[in-house]
């Protein structure tokens, strides 16, 4: 496809098809379904962060009035022990299954230890203080110095690690290494090299919406879930796995999401209400409190990484090296291999060297969260870039451009990159004006490159032409931020028709064919692959039914524009998609198409953002005062909500750099589980978001495609520290940047006697 | 104990039995099953529940159903004249001001609330009202772009 190829809606912004019923509070969410005979399901969590369970008396609570089921681990199969134990403690089935209702021992403040299903949510609420729990509390690590302490408490101590050899139990549930070259040789080389080490707090995705479900049971074994999530296959695949039933007797009806980033890829409640359906004989409805989404689900949790740099005088990179460590919580998992992978990847790199180690402590279980593990990463590494800038005394675009990744080059994590528009990016930073605006007193500029490499996997599309020339499509993606418009438009556009006269829809399990979640940026690429290929398989098909009132060849037969033309020869006058549609029944039977396919040729994506703050001598707050985004989109299907990625990724960035962190007691009990206390970023703490956006086009997708819903929050971190740094000269190596914090080094730097 | 209660909610008069204790959001959607207004937090910290009680944005969170005794409420399921959407529900749409639309009926009913004692507010003024609504996935920016757009066409400024 040429670069010059003029769009009739590709690029365009119309409104998207379920925009109405979000303006007027029509669409349905998780907790907006309720059934006649529905009773409500609450969860009792621990209140220890680790502690084995001795008993659990639920007696009292049965027997409260309204209620109708109680639950244990003890009433779950556990399916997955005989694996994990084969696997040294690590199948994923079984830790995903003790941690939506803990069997044993309870690991983190907040665990799942009993649940209730009653017929109105106080009476649920009044039987959670009926079960009595007898609580072994044992000793807690609740972060990596601890966990790995000598003598440390194991979190579980049949645990070996995984890719280190003859090691005994330890709170290391994996160690990974990757890279090329040698680095020793690349230190060699280098005329400068910074070394540092780096902390990130456990962080919450926060979506707005607490998790939630509605569960319908039958004699029968057939299971009904609203749920809210970013994939209704997951969540029919997990609860079936956790639950021991056939996938064709669980259909999954997709609610609304309400956001997600990464969170709601794996199922919390959903086994739990199906359990207490089957007990109770009635449906069951559960809703996350905010306090239980905090203590319970996401989050993304503490790092610290050590990074070592080296470049010659000239400013060109010779070698990196980092060591990385994860929580990934109470079951390991963390996204500590994606760290390593993406630490250094947006540069060329003769030699690199990244060691990654997962480690268990007693907080909740990680849960993905929006490019997960890159933002931390880019933290150190971009850090460190505007370290070495100033030390060479280049600068920073300019010194990111000199070692930019391009097509060729040998990415950190193993491949050669294919077209990619990381220069592209870097060069619009460059040219921006507000890379070269004036500032005042107090303030600075920071900017940052950012790295994520999108996924593809398995996409499901149906399409179908009604018979008034309308097209009514099938998605099997959740959609968390705009992705029926951008499908629409793409099914619009092949076909030549008005982007009104399509529909999409967010088919449930039974509907539409096995789709992965919405994740990785990829409904738009990916979902969108499959759509265009079911799309053309109509065009294909009109084709036919027009050769076939013509008397001709099909071959003779291409759509153009909405309508079948005969190539060549005699001209009949063509036939729309209109006319087409209605007389399908006659020339042959409805026109549909299905399409299935795992999407290959994924693009990978860059951004680079430029950030200006002040800070305020007095009190330490660091206020953002100007933001721009620059990214590429491969190419931009409906631009405001790419810009809209882009403009919430960097304030959920900025959020993590200044003010997000999870507060835990000496306990290990999370002191701060509520929107009051964990402090989101609110309307009046940012500027306006500025955008601009790249369009280097993947040449794997019919439109060029790339994923752009990730690649935003990974630059802000450090685009804020280096802020930071300009205006105060102070860098910061620990998040976040809280008022406190950034006083204290300011004090530090104004003593007597500092330098 | 259960209480009767009349009220008003979006122009129309009505009657429910409320539990004691229970919220009027917990009212609005499990009695009534005005879902249109959602929870996000529970405690009045991110604006989801917004609603207007007599002619005063509140968190339905924090009022109980029996305060609407005789009240009149507004919700975002009555912001839209029939087959006419409001210009901030317009402007939202235009303006991309959504991503997943969780937050949105609250930061609609809070911006109908600001419009209404502030017809021309600034950019500052918009994002200090609206601190209370909280948005995960926009970053604000096209919320504030939205608010400010349907401010003036409400003063006639804009075709």
């Amino acid at each position: 496809m040429s670069d010059e190829k003029k769009f009739r809606w590709v690029g365009t912004r119309p409104i998207r098809p379920d925009g109405v019923d979000k303006v007027t509070g029509r669409a349905q969410y998780g907790a907006d379904f309720a059934l006649p005979d529905m009773l409500w399901g609450r969860v009792l969590r621990s209140p220890h962060a680790h502690a084995r369970i001795l008993s659990i008396e639920t007696g009292a609570a049965a027997a409260l009035e309204g209620v109708h089921a109680v639950m244990t681990g003890q009433d779950l199969p556990d399916l997955f022990a005989e694996k994990a134990a084969a696997a040294g403690g690590h199948d994923d089935s079984n830790n995903l299954a003790h941690n939506v209702m803990a069997r044993d021992k309870a690991l983190y403040h907040g665990h799942a230890v009993a649940a209730v299903a009653a017929t109105s949510r106080e009476i649920a609420e009044r039987a959670l203080e009926l079960i009595d729990v007898e609580y072994e509390v044992l000793p807690h690590v609740l972060d990596i110095h601890a966990a790995l302490a000598p003598g440390a408490p194991l979190v579980h101590p049949d645990r070996v690690a995984q890719g280190i050899e003859n090691s005994g139990p330890s709170n290391i549930a994996k160690r990974l290494q990757i890279g090329h070259g040698d680095p020793e040789e690349g230190f060699a080389e280098a005329d400068e090299i910074i070394e540092r080490e780096f902390s990130t707090r456990p962080v919450h995705q926060g979506y707005i919406e607490p998790h939630a479900c509605l569960a319908q049971t039958t004699q029968d074994g057939r299971v009904t879930l609203w749920s809210s999530s970013q994939g209704h296959f997951m969540v029919r695949d997990y609860t079936a796995k956790l639950l021991d039933i056939d996938l064709s007797l669980v259909r999954v009806i997709p609610a609304e999401i309400g956001g997600g980033f990464g969170g709601k890829t794996t199922v919390y409640l959903e086994p739990i209400a199906v359990s207490l359906s089957r007990k109770s004989g009635r449906s069951v409805k559960m809703v996350m409190s905010r306090e239980e989404v905090f203590r319970a689900s996401g989050p993304t949790l503490g790092t610290r990484i050590k990074i070592k740099v080296g470049v010659t005088r000239e400013g060109v990179l010779t070698a990196g090296e980092a060591t990385l460590h994860y929580e990934g919580g109470a079951f390991g998992g963390s996204s500590v291999g994606a760290g390593c992978m993406t630490i250094f990847a947006p540069y060329a790199f003769p030699h690199v060297r990244s060691t990654g180690y997962d480690i268990m402590v007693n907080k909740p279980k990680g849960a993905a969260y929006r490019a997960p593990g890159a933002p931390m990463a880019a933290f150190a590494l971009e850090t460190v870039m505007d370290e070495l800038a100033q030390r060479l005394e280049i600068d920073p675009v300019d010194f990111r451009l000199r070692n930019a990744a391009k097509e060729g080059t040998l990415a950190s994590f193993g491949p050669r990159y294919r077209r990619i528009g990381c220069v592209e990016t870097l060069e619009a930073v460059r040219d921006h004006p507000h890379y070269s605006a004036p500032l005042g007193p107090n303030q600075g500029r920071g900017v940052a490159l950012g790295f994520w490499f999108n996924a593809g996997l398995q996409s499901s599309a149906g399409v179908n032409l009604n018979p008034d020339g309308t097209v009514t499509v099938l998605s099997g993606n959740p959609d968390i931020g705009g992705s029926r418009a951008s499908l629409a438009i793409m099914t619009a556009e092949e076909l030549g028709i008005e982007y009104e006269h399509v529909d999409v829809m967010v088919a449930d399990t039974h509907a539409v064919g096995y789709t992965d979640v919405t994740g990785g940026s990829r409904v738009t690429f990916a979902t969108g692959m499959a759509i265009i290929e079911a799309v053309r398989d109509v065009m294909g098909q009109l084709c036919q039914r027009a050769a076939a009132v013509w008397e001709v060849d099909a071959e003779r037969v291409s759509w153009h524009e909405g309508e079948a033309r005969l190539d060549g020869g005699f001209e009949p006058a063509p036939l729309g998609l209109a006319e087409l549609a209605k007389n399908a029944g006659k020339t042959g039977g409805p026109i549909s198409a299905r399409a299935a396919l795992t999407a290959r040729g994924v693009g990978m994506g860059f951004g680079a953002h430029i950030c200006d703050v002040e800070v305020d001598p007095e009190t330490g707050r660091i206020d953002v005062i100007r933001y721009t985004a620059v990214q590429d989109a491969g190419r931009a299907i409906h631009p405001s909500y790419v810009e809209g990625q882009m403009q919430g990724g960097a304030v959920q960035g900025i959020g993590w750099a200044l003010n997000e962190e999870y507060v835990f007691d000496d306990e290990g009990r999370v002191q701060n589980p509520g929107f009051l206390d964990y402090r989101i970023p609110v309307a009046s703490d940012v500027p306006m978001i500025d955008t601009v956006i790249v369009e280097v086009p993947n040449p794997a997708h019919p439109y060029g495609v790339r994923g752009v819903g990730e690649v935003p929050i990974v630059p802000p971190i450090p685009a804020v520290v280096n802020a930071v740094h300009a205006a105060t000269g102070i860098r910061f190596c620990d998040l976040p940047l809280s008022p406190a914090r950034v006083l204290a080094r300011l004090d530090e730097a104004r003593s007597p006697g500092s330098a | 104990m259960k209480r009767h209660i009349s009220t008003t909610i979006d122009g129309e008069a009505l009657e429910f039995l409320s539990e004691d204790g229970q919220t009027l959001l917990d009212a609005l959607r499990d009695v009534l099953l005005k879902t249109g207004t959602k929870e996000g937090c529970g405690t009045g910290d991110c604006g989801a529940c917004s609603v207007m009680l007599d002619g005063r944005l509140v968190c339905s969170c924090l009022v109980l159903a029996a305060e609407v005794e005789g009240a009149s409420v507004e919700t975002v399921e009555g912001l839209a004249e029939a087959g006419e959407l409001h210009p901030l529900q317009k402007r939202f749409l235009e303006g991309a001001a959504l991503q997943c639309g969780v937050c949105t009926p609250g930061f609609l009913v809070a911006a109908k609330a600001l419009l209404e004692i502030n017809p021309d507010p600034s950019e500052k003024e918009v994002r200090y009202w609206l601190a209370g609504n909280l948005c995960r996935c926009t970053g604000y920016d096209k919320i504030i772009r939205s608010v400010l757009d349907a401010a003036a066409d409400m003063r006639g400024e804009t075709e």
